[in-house]
Formats: structure tokens, sequence, C-alpha cells
């Protein structure tokens, strides 16, 4: 007998969605023939924290794993593209790819070190880490020491010969990197280790009981998502052209930043991170004359959610509607035409 | 010479470290938090002491009884409207709550009190020393190191001979039975946070007596403070001081070959101890 149901996951929300954000992309990616030279930077910035935050919210909202260090990968990042197009002539966008490898294999001896730690230490070791980073790099005299360095002009050159030819393909990567961020981690939510960690979540015990290996998933995450967040720094760093260790392991600009992002958005949803950095752009633009005060703001919603909703906005409105547009839960749906 | 001086002045330096970590330590030990915001407690401490020594015209060591008291009530009501709210659920919330208050205070402390550094003075202590040997030692880091010892003591004297003490480790073991047994942890909690902030206080005078500082150095505080727990052993008070001395000496070695290697050469003796003895120098037996 041929069973008169089907298990989904796609909602009506999530197909329209889906539409929708073709439409979109296809709008984002003709943005260099609409969009002025300021708005395309500001894109560019939008993509790579929208990388951050869906990868800082991959490791604490999934894995647990809740870091205040992450800005030791971006600036690596950052300096692994210095040091490779600098010393080795490697083309910058080449070298976006080679420092998500670099990334991995600093990540991967570090992880164990640091999981040593449990919960809030472990917040605090990853920063630790950071600052072992940025006091390292400050010694490098060949990148700039304390004070940083640029990047030459004919490896800024050798991407493009015009200024706007430029513009575009570093536009063009950092979307790719943004949106190709996101994809990832909705396709390692959906995967195996996706249940693997759903498991995990809701219990430790009872899924190691059932064979799951909770360290190796842990380690696996932790990996991949540094690899991300190196690339991501590499690829901020070659908008900005400019590298010191200060600017480079920045915990206010790639951790706070991105905390206060996926927190006010939604933490443990997908959908949170990238509302979250959308908010987080729009009060920019509009309040960032208040300065401090404006972080102080930024700081109290952050508490105010955390409080109140711990779900963030996107929380919110999910429990309001039941729209979710990345779905991840299965749903048993009738195919009974009856 | 040099190095015999080098890790004497460590050994004392690790009386403040010891200091900062005492109150992560005992709010770590009672209820299983971890206070992100813990160092910009310290510059806050430190500050409070600044406004105090400056409209007063006491010795900062004198305004310590006004600084402590009110560092104490900021962490017991801190304790009872924000952070009592984010026990018991899971790490996020307090870990992402302290971490918004941590950022709250730079900033605040930046627009009140702007990015200069500053600095309190004492009346000459700060330069004052005595010659103990061949060695010079300042009165200064010698009355830091006189008061971590005092504090672990007094610590020790209350958690192990006082009912507030008793309520303490009661809590830590068990706080659905201590409240069963009628103890409000609420209470409890704030007590402790109260008294950490306490320590956070005495911290911060000494800080801001010994060097200057501005709102963005409580972060750098903080991870002192937990490489001196890490290093000690969770747990133990007095190998939170013995990790603060580790830490100090790995400090004042480092500073020796290059001074751009002071406070790099204490993270990496904290990654070494960290391969080496993951559970520190001195843990607790019964974990």
């Amino acid at each position: 007998m041929k069973p008169d149901f089907t298990i989904e996951r796609a909602t009506r929300a999530s197909r329209i969605a889906g539409l929708l954000s073709l439409v979109l992309i296809v709008a984002l990616i003709a943005a260099p023939w609409w969009a002025g030279r300021a708005n395309m930077r500001l894109l560019g910035e939008v993509y790579a924290f929208l990388a951050l935050a869906s990868l800082w919210n991959l490791l604490a909202g999934f894995t647990g794993l809740v870091s205040v260090g992450q800005q030791a990968f971006v600036g690596l990042g950052g300096y692994a593209l210095f040091a490779a197009a600098i010393f080795y002539g490697v083309p910058p966008l080449l070298a976006i790819v080679l420092a998500g490898f670099v990334g991995a294999i600093v990540a991967l001896p570090l992880a164990p070190i640091l999981f040593r730690l449990q919960g809030a230490y472990f917040a605090i070791g990853t920063w630790v880490a950071a600052e072992v980073f940025r006091l390292v790099f400050a010694q490098v005299s060949a990148l700039g020491g304390g004070s940083g360095t640029s990047l030459p002009a004919h490896i800024v050159t050798d991407i493009a010969s015009t200024r706007d030819a430029r513009e575009m393909v570093i536009y063009w990567s950092a979307m790719a990197l943004g949106l190709g961020a996101i994809g990832v981690v909705y396709a390692i939510l959906r995967s195996r280790a996706g249940l693997a960690l759903t498991a995990i979540r809701d219990s430790e015990v009872a899924s190691e009981s059932l064979g799951i290996d909770i360290a190796r998933t842990k380690l696996v995450l932790y990996v991949v998502t540094a690899a991300l967040t190196t690339m991501t720094g590499a690829l901020i760093f070659l908008q900005k052209l400019r590298i010191s260790p200060d600017a480079a392991f920045s915990v206010n600009d790639w951790t706070a930043y991105v905390i206060f992002m996926v927190v006010i958005g939604g933490i443990g949803t997908i959908e949170g991170p990238i509302l979250g950095t959308l908010i987080f752009f729009a009060l920019r633009e509009t309040l960032s004359d208040l300065g401090t005060i404006y972080l102080m703001l930024l700081g109290a919603v952050a508490i105010l959610v955390m409080l109140k909703a711990p779900k963030g906005l996107w929380g919110l409105f999910s429990a309001a509607t039941g729209i979710t547009l990345f779905p991840l839960r299965r749903r048993v749906v009738s195919t009974d035409a009856h | 010479m040099d190095w015999l001086n080098a890790i004497v002045q460590g050994i004392l330096l690790g009386g403040l470290y010891a200091l900062f970590a005492a109150g992560l330590s005992l709010i770590f030990g009672v209820m299983r938090l971890v206070n992100i915001a813990h160092g910009d407690f310290i510059v806050l401490g430190s500050y409070l002491a600044l406004v105090v020594v400056q409209t007063l015209g006491l010795n900062p060591f004198v305004a310590a009884l006004i600084v402590v008291p009110v560092m104490a009530l900021f962490g017991y009501v801190l304790q009872r409207v924000l952070l009592n709210p984010t026990l018991g659920k899971d790490l996020l919330a307090p870990l992402l709550v302290t971490f918004g208050l941590s950022i709250i205070i730079q900033n605040g402390l930046l627009t009140f009190f702007t990015a200069d550094s500053r600095r309190v003075m004492a009346g000459g202590i700060e330069t004052a020393s005595v010659s103990v040997g061949p060695l010079n030692l300042g009165v200064l880091p010698l009355a830091m190191f006189a008061t971590a010892i005092a504090v672990i003591l007094g610590l020790e004297f209350i958690f192990t001979r006082t009912s507030l003490g008793r309520a303490f480790r009661a809590t830590s073991d068990d706080a659905e039975i201590a409240k069963l047994m009628a103890l409000d942890n609420r209470h409890i909690y704030a007590m402790a946070m109260a008294l950490s902030a306490g320590i956070v206080a005495l911290a911060g005078i000494f800080l801001a007596v010994r060097t200057n500082f501005d709102p963005s150095t409580g972060p750098m505080r903080l991870i002192f403070g937990f490489e001196a727990v890490i290093i000690g052993g969770l747990g133990s008070l007095w190998g939170t001081l013995a990790g603060g001395v580790v830490l100090g000496v790995a400090q004042t070695l480092g500073a020796l070959i290059d001074p751009g290697y002071q406070v790099l050469a204490g993270h990496l003796v904290f990654f070494l101890i960290l391969i080496l003895r993951p559970r520190g120098l001195f843990p607790r037996m019964d974990g």
C-alpha cells in the first residue's frame, strides 16, 4: 500500500521567499549598474557582516560554542591576504581562497586546546587566542609591525586596470562570500551534521548514546567556521586596502557588532543574523552621529532582547506568524487525495 | 640580578592579578556565572576612585571606604535586576548580557571621561620603596600582594566560618535543594556579586594608583584575571594566587627579553598550562 503522506521541509513562505530572493539576487548582481559608488561600498560591507553574523550564529546558536574571539580569524585572513600578495605575488582574489585554507590549518590545532575550556571560559579563551595573534602580528616588521601596512598599488591594479572594474570585481566577490556563507550554513544545518547538532543541543547525553561523536562534530564546525571567517577577513581587508594589528584583531568591530546583530535578529535561526545585519546597518546609517551613545544603546537593546525575547526579533515574528524562510524542520504532509 | 629582580617584581604583580581573579573565581564558584564585564567593573572602580579622590581630596586608600561599598551595592543591584533572570537557562544568556554590559560600561566611561588616560595620585606611596638585600621593593606592589593574601584569607573565613559562606557553598552544591532549605537564592547570588564587586573595587583602586588607565583597558584586566584562574585551577583560591604569580612572573620575564613580549609571554604560558595541565596547577580534588 502506498503511504498517503510525504515528508516535506519546504513551506509556502519558504517557496515564495525562494522566488523573491532569486529576483533580489539578480538585482544585487546588477548593482554596479544601478547603485552609486558609496552604496556599492556599503553593500560590500553588509555582505561581509552577513557572512560574519551567519558564521558566528552557526557556532554560538547551533553548536553551543560561544566565541568572543572570531576577530582572530578575521585578522588572520587580512594578514594572510596581505602576506600572500606582498611576499609571493599571489593575485588577491586567489589569496582570499588561500586564506580559507590558512584559517582551517590554524584552527585545527587551536580547537582541541580551546575545547578544554567549558562554556563561558571557552569564550574568554578564544579572546586570548585572538590577542596572541594580534601581539604576534604586531611583531612582524615586514608587515609594518604595530602600525600596519598598505596594499601596494601594483597589486591592487592587478585585479583590474580601471577603478570601476576593480570595484565591480570586489563587489561580486563580497556578494558571493556573503550569500555563500548563508548558503553553507543552511546546507550544513540541513545535512547529517545539522541533525547531529540539533540532537546535541537537545541532549548531549542522549545524542552521544545514539552514536553521535560530539567532539568531532564540534571540531568540524569550528574549523569550517574558522575557514569561512578567515576568507571574510581577507575580503574585508581587500576592501580596506590597509591593515594594522589593532584594526585586524578588533574585538569591537568583528565580534561585538556581530554578536549584537545575531542577538537582536534572533540567535539560533538562519533568518535572525540576516535581519540583525540589516537592522544594524539601518541604525548605523541613521544614528551613527550619536557615537558612543549609539553603542550603549545597541548594548542595551541586546541585553533587553536576551532577557525578554531570547530568540530575537525574528523569533518573535516567526512565533506570531508561523513563517520560516529557511525551514529546517521536517513536516508530515498528507498526500491523500480524498 | 636583572632576572632575580624581574622574578620578584613578577611575584608581587601576581598579587594584583590574584585580586582581579578572586572576584571572577568567587561568582563562578557560587553560581557558575562568568562575568565578561569583570574587567570593565575593575576600570569602573578605578574611575570611581578617581572621582572620589578628586572631589573629596582623599587619599585613594581612604577613598576605598567609599568606593568599596558603592561598588558592592552596584554589584548587588545589578545581580538582582539583570543577572538573576539570566541564570539557570543556558550559558548564552548570562554570557551575552554581561558582554552587552561590558560594551555599555566602556562607552559610558568614554562619554563621561573621554578616552584620555588617567591616573590617581596617592601621595608618594606609588614611588616609595624599601631595600631588601640587593633588591628594591616598591611599597605599592608589596601592599598589593599583602591585600591579595588578606582578601583570600577573608574569603576563606567567610566561606568556612559564616552562615553566608555556608549559604554560598550550599547554593553552589545544589541550588534547588538550597531553595528547599529556605535559602533565597536571588539574595545569596546578589551577595556573592556584591562581595565580588567589593574586591573589584580594591583591585580598581590599586590599578588606578599603579598605572594609567582609560575606558578601553577593562577587557585586558578580565583576560589577566581569567588567565590567573585557569593557570591556578578552577575553584581553588590559593591556586588563583599562584596562577596570578605565575602570570606576573611570565610577564616580567617576557618584558626583560623585549618590552613587546610582556603580555604575549603571559598568554603563551597560559596556553602552555592549558595544553600540559588543563585543570590548572592546583585543581580542586573533588572537581
